[in-house]
């Protein structure tokens, strides 16, 4: 065929169609050449690897699964002694404390409330975290309105339902972790926002009061702030004033969060171009309103990684709670593998295996949904 | 294609006459300065444009013609002399700053459109939230836009998926949607290719002949001649030449006029 290639004049004269793009298709094996064993330094790092894969698998699974005890009433099930033969993963005391696990030292007669509660919140995170539900104006009035007041009620008691109250002393378990996790995210991200943009701002007092804020919590460790909020903040009260005392590491968690959460936004309110203000403001649109239809919808979607990196970060670091005393989750895996009942070797390590298994599925459900919403708010408007 | 029937009365230097303000004028700058630091970018603008009337603004870069036309809606502030729009005194009133950004619309050379949002949505907006418009009405309007400057079909598409050219006409359509009384067109074409620059070109025209008072910074010296009342040449923050497109392209008086005219008229 005749091109264009050495030729001083050339004229096309027929348009060539288009053509599917060649096919190419990669056995297994081929993939494993050219991703495993494409040189030397390959080969060597896939065999050790494989080699750490043979050392550390097969006891993992033992331990775990082939050797591990699913079913007995105490410790007599999970020593070897007893049992008769090797025993792993004691799965066994889990099953059988699993309920303080999930309530703490919540009354048993009242757990119902605990249990309503946790379908109440399933009902408000699933119609807020699903984007086509239907009705989500309705949703955000029930996640954020009704649906706090209605678990503070049903948690706490209240007389004129005839609920008995139950002190927040008692609560505890991943009941705690939820309520501190669910509570300072809600809280800390419309803080972060107000404060971002505070940050921002052209007031000096506004934005020296945001600087101020921000840098002092970001200053400061969490057990610090804990402490403080626990022991001496009552200090500082009169002695009429008690603040609830899982309120208080509440607000310390919330208020920490904002102040990382409101760097993050803020990354993403400079990555805005100025021609998102200018438009929005040649078109008469106000301060506030430039901000919540323009700005921030693009801004938040910018940090969408920062801000749930945040959130898994402060998803873990509830436990800090266990600190001033609150028998969040893992304060109540504490507890429990001392209880004589269950002393035996292997308890240890599946309390703690446990732990991490209930964290990860929660922050890699976090991060999965991240990437969901990431993609889909990406699909229409890419650039 | 337009005659050049000068309806308004031309000044071309600022006398003392033009120093009050008129009612019939859309827009007054009078003594208007500004800066940038230290750097002086507006010096002593001087302009009164007529209801109506198109002027066409050009000069070097760095000339100060595009600061000069953001002055009009606020995107800059002026720190000395007065700039009266539609009757309206600009100040830091921000009420009237709302109320004359809802008077003139402004299109940007890089389009400004929101990508979150989709080519309809970008429309309805500020009619829907600025003007209180229900949605219904303001879709009506947008649509009733979007055809006359020739794209209904991309309504729901997103503004990432459309052509430059395509992109720019939604931004037309945007401004105009608020039914503005003065549009402000901040080098509309410079970022097109050259095969779009027409059909923004002629959305110009169109709007043109419907009477709307325009101020256009453009290279486009086509446009300008068939288009514009004036032509405002600046140079160094200040205005150096102001005349009908005809003299001023026939027999430009400022030495620095004529030095630009030969640079870019080949």
């Amino acid at each position: 065929m005749d091109t264009a290639a050495g030729t001083l004049r050339y004229v096309r004269n027929e348009q060539i169609a288009s053509q599917p793009p060649p096919l190419l298709v990669r056995g297994p094996i081929a993939w494993i050449r050219e991703h495993l064993l494409s040189g030397p330094l390959n080969i060597a790092l896939t065999l050790i690897g494989l080699y750490l894969l043979y050392v550390l698998l097969p006891p993992l699974v033992k331990f775990l699964f082939i050797d591990a005890v699913w079913s007995g009433a105490d410790r007599a099930a999970c020593r070897e002694e007893t049992a008769g033969r090797p025993v792993g993963a004691c799965w066994a005391f889990v099953r059988d404390r699993l309920s303080y696990f999930i309530y703490g030292s919540y009354p048993v007669a009242e757990r119902w409330r605990v249990d309503v509660v946790f379908v109440l919140f399933a009902v408000g995170i699933g119609w807020m975290l699903w984007l086509d539900a239907p009705r989500r104006g309705l949703g955000a009035l029930y996640a954020f309105i009704i649906l706090p007041i209605a678990a503070f009620v049903l948690l706490s008691g209240a007389f004129w339902l005839g609920l008995s109250n139950v002190p927040s002393s008692l609560w505890g378990g991943m009941l705690v972790t939820f309520i501190v996790a669910i509570v300072g995210i809600v809280c800390a991200l419309p803080l972060g926002i107000l404060l971002a943009l505070g940050r921002r701002s052209k007031l000096p007092i506004v934005r020296l009061f945001s600087i101020i804020f921000i840098e002092f919590w970001r200053g400061v460790p969490l057990i610090t702030v804990l402490i403080m909020a626990n022991t001496m903040l009552p200090l500082f009260l009169p002695d009429n004033i008690t603040i609830d005392r899982l309120m208080r590491p509440l607000v310390g968690i919330a208020l920490f969060t904002s102040a990382y959460l409101a760097e993050v936004v803020r990354g993403g309110l400079q990555a805005m171009p100025k021609g998102q203000y200018e438009g929005a403001m040649s078109l008469g649109l106000n301060y506030r309103q430039m901000m919540t239809l323009i700005i921030l919808p693009q801004a938040l979607r910018i940090v969408i990684p920062g801000i749930v990196n945040s959130f898994i970060s402060l998803f873990k670091d509830t436990s800090l709670v266990a600190i001033v005393g609150i028998f969040d989750f893992i304060r109540t895996i504490e507890a429990a593998r001392i209880d004589p009942v269950w002393a035996a070797p292997t308890v240890n390590f599946t309390g703690y295996a446990f732990a991490a298994l209930f964290y990860f599925i929660f922050c890699f459900g976090m991060s999965r949904y991240s990437l969901m919403v990431e993609r889909r708010l990406a699909a229409g408007q890419r650039r | 294609m337009a005659t050049t029937t000068t309806t308004a009365t031309a000044q071309p230097s600022a006398s003392a006459a033009q120093r009050n303000v008129r009612a019939q004028s859309a827009v007054q700058m009078i003594g208007v300065h500004k800066w940038y630091g230290e750097f002086h970018v507006l010096r002593d603008i001087n302009l009164d444009v007529a209801r109506g009337e198109r002027i066409v603004i050009c000069g070097p870069s760095g000339s100060g013609k595009s600061t000069m036309i953001r002055c009009i809606n606020r995107l800059e502030e002026h720190q000395q002399g007065r700039i009266i729009v539609d009757e309206i005194e600009l100040t830091n009133n921000l009420k009237r700053i709302d109320e004359i950004r809802r008077e003139v619309g402004m299109v940007f050379q890089h389009f400004n459109l929101f990508p979150h949002l989709t080519v309809l949505e970008n429309c309805t907006l500020a009619p829907i939230w600025v003007k209180k418009m229900p949605k219904a009405e303001a879709e009506e309007v947008a649509m009733k836009y979007l055809r006359r400057v020739k794209i209904p079909e991309q309504a729901n598409k997103y503004p990432g998926q459309l052509s430059g050219g395509q992109q720019q006409r939604v931004a037309i359509a945007r401004s105009l949607c608020m039914s503005p009384k003065i549009m402000l067109f901040d080098e509309p074409t410079s970022a097109l290719d050259p095969e779009m620059v027409k059909e923004v070109l002629d959305t110009m025209v169109t709007l043109a002949q419907e009477g709307m008072t325009m101020l256009v910074v453009t290279h486009e010296m086509g446009f300008a001649r068939s288009v514009a009342n004036r032509v405002i040449f600046m140079d160094y923050g200040q205005i150096v030449e102001m005349n009908t497109p005809d003299e001023f392209f026939r027999n430009p008086q400022h030495e620095r006029t004529r030095l630009f005219l030969s640079q870019i008229l080949h």
